[in-house]
């Protein structure tokens, strides 16, 4: 099997991980958890070079930040496919005495996690810290970001945006999930934010783009070129123009599923949609 | 009695820096962020010793604080300094959420807090910190009374693993703590025993606590003197002994009675002992230019207030 129908397969698997989590509780976040599947796929399963067991300092491997905490359950999904804590563990999304609480936290211990997201704007200035204490410590790994597009709208972003760029923090890759969709309608309803790509650049930043950002083999590309103009004194962004409800086909091209679960009904087709191919938890 | 005196007035923000240069010189794991107040918090020697271990924020205290806890990540111990005011009410939620729920090690080091920040006002001068950072869950809130103790609890609170708030101010201040009063986080400090009332003080207002117990003396009334620096996790036992020997206390710190030490010193007591009790604090109000003297007096922070409420509680006894 080539490597890329092994990403396809674990990304078919990671989107029944999802649906039937947030079906299970009746809440969370499907919507962008969707979305952003061949991202985290990509990210765990082919560019990062993590290490398990989960260590807290991440020395001397890449390390990656959820600033939109609330898609945790493609985070728990594939943290738990790629062996970070029990696969089983899953059914205790959202539920009391959970590790997998509603928004990602270290709190409860859970590995895979190193700081809590949820309420928006803060993730990518943890994510500089990391990346001036890996330059501290001599380590030579990539600090990785993601943040939501709607999330832009929160002010710490800029502050950051202007310190990395600023200062010249240049073993940071930040993506952005542009799926121009937030709670109560497309963000360029509830606060259009303009051209992103020249705020960015106007930042200081070096911005790519991935216009088929569902697709694995685009992913990897621009990860993997991202990768390759890290150290020039500039920070890298990707903006990765992604399908909320990506793989649903009612879940497609509507804010609606954001955060909704989906019924009985619901939940059949959407499985139907996508055949278990590693084994449901 | 025993007699403290001034060795020579100093300000609490010069502790903090000159613990921070000693910091630097002694832990390489410690570093420092600023968001554009360098003198104001004294930190210049620690970046001229160490400027790799220093950044500069800018103007952008919700940055410095989630920079810092991501610092943690990798073994740093960051100390991000900036004034108290926005060093908690204008980064609540990061601290929440980025520091405190994510149980990181940031020292967060408040320089200008109460109304002894002075001329610059309101706006500046914070009197609700402390009830702030004290109802974070797992995080230690400090407030030292001098430049010595100021010192010694920055140098502390570097070995001490978990979110602190440290707390302290702008002008100069008697500096009357010794090296052999010591300094550990969580525990009280028993400055001199008496029979007839507790005083317990934090901050600027431990000085004047000791002021008043050598007036009150003369008047043949016998006050215990107690300085809590921790104000979170509250020394119980030092407390409890003593107010179940005088049987009344005053509580006397720089803040709003709302949420400061006094507030949490009743919640102990109404559980455990009660017993009268009178606070020396502002009173649920933002203070106003003017000099630090003219404030504290002002806004009953001072010697005199002390002794007043000293006065009433002791009818309640």
């Amino acid at each position: 099997m080539s490597d890329i129908k092994i990403l396809h397969n674990i990304s078919t698997q990671v989107r029944r991980d999802i649906l039937r989590m947030v079906h299970k509780v009746n809440s969370g976040h499907p919507g962008g958890s969707l979305g952003c599947v061949e991202f985290f796929v990509s990210l765990y399963f082919s560019v990062m070079k993590t290490k398990i067991p989960f260590s807290m300092n991440g020395k001397n491997e890449d390390v990656f930040f959820l600033s939109n905490g609330h898609i945790s359950p493609v985070f728990y999904s594939v943290l738990a496919r790629k062996g970070y804590f029990p696969l089983e563990e899953l059914n205790t999304f959202r539920l009391i005495n959970s590790r997998l609480q509603g928004h990602p936290t270290t709190h409860e211990g859970l590995p895979g996690i190193r700081v809590a997201s949820g309420s928006l704007g803060q993730g990518l200035s943890v994510a500089i810290g990391s990346a001036l204490t890996k330059k501290l410590n001599n380590d030579p790994k990539t600090v990785f970001v993601l943040l939501g597009d709607g999330e832009l709208q929160e002010g710490q972003n800029w502050e950051a945006l202007m310190y990395a760029a600023g200062k010249g923090v240049d073993n940071i890759i930040a993506t952005i999930d542009l799926n121009g969709k937030q709670i109560d309608g497309s963000t360029n309803e509830v606060l259009p934010m303009g051209d992103i790509d020249q705020k960015l650049k106007a930042f200081g930043w070096e911005v790519l783009a991935v216009k088929e950002g569902n697709n694995i083999e685009k992913i990897i590309e621009a990860l993997k070129l991202a990768k390759d103009k890290l150290g020039q004194k500039k920070p890298i962004a990707i903006l990765l123009h992604t399908e909320m409800g990506n793989g649903v086909d009612f879940m497609m091209h509507t804010h609606a599923w954001h955060g909704k679960a989906p019924n009985d009904e619901q939940l059949k087709d959407a499985l139907a949609q996508n055949k278990e191919t590693l084994g449901d938890y | 009695m025993k007699q403290y005196t001034n060795q020579g007035s100093n300000d609490t923000r010069s502790g903090f820096g000159d613990g921070l240069t000693e910091l630097g010189r002694t832990n390489p794991n410690v570093v420092a962020l600023c968001a554009d107040l360098i003198g104001s918090l004294k930190m210049q020697n620690f970046i001229d010793e160490n400027p790799e271990r220093f950044f500069q924020i800018g103007i952008a205290e919700a940055n410095m604080i989630g920079i810092a806890a991501g610092l943690t990540i990798g073994g740093k111990i960051p100390f991000t300094g900036t004034f108290a005011n926005f060093s908690t009410g204008r980064v609540y939620d990061q601290i929440r959420q980025s520091i405190a729920y994510s149980g990181k090690n940031v020292k967060i080091c408040a320089s200008h807090a109460g109304v002894t920040l002075g001329e610059d006002g309101a706006t500046h001068q914070i009197l609700e910190d402390i009830g702030m950072m004290k109802m974070l869950p797992g995080m230690t809130v400090i407030n030292p009374c001098d430049y010595n103790q100021t010192k010694a609890a920055t140098l502390a609170i570097a070995d001490f693993n978990g979110p602190v708030y440290l707390r302290f101010g702008r002008p100069k201040v008697p500096n009357f703590t010794t090296p052999e009063i010591g300094f550990e986080v969580g525990k009280g400090i028993l400055l001199n025993p008496g029979t007839d009332v507790t005083i317990i003080a934090t901050g600027h207002l431990v000085w004047e606590a000791l002021k008043a117990s050598e007036e009150l003396e003369r008047k043949a009334i016998y006050a215990e003197v107690i300085n809590i620096h921790t104000i979170k996790p509250l020394d119980e036992d030092i407390i409890l002994k003593s107010v179940q020997k005088t049987g009344c206390l005053v509580c006397a710190e720089e803040h709003n009675y709302l949420g400061g030490m006094g507030e949490s010193i009743a919640g102990l007591l109404s559980l455990k002992s009660p017993c009268p009790i009178e606070f020396v604090a502002t009173q649920d109000t933002f203070g106003e230019s003017g000099t630090p003297a003219q404030l504290m007096s002002k806004y009953g922070l001072d010697k005199k207030a002390i002794m007043a409420k000293v006065a009433s509680v002791l009818k309640r006894k």
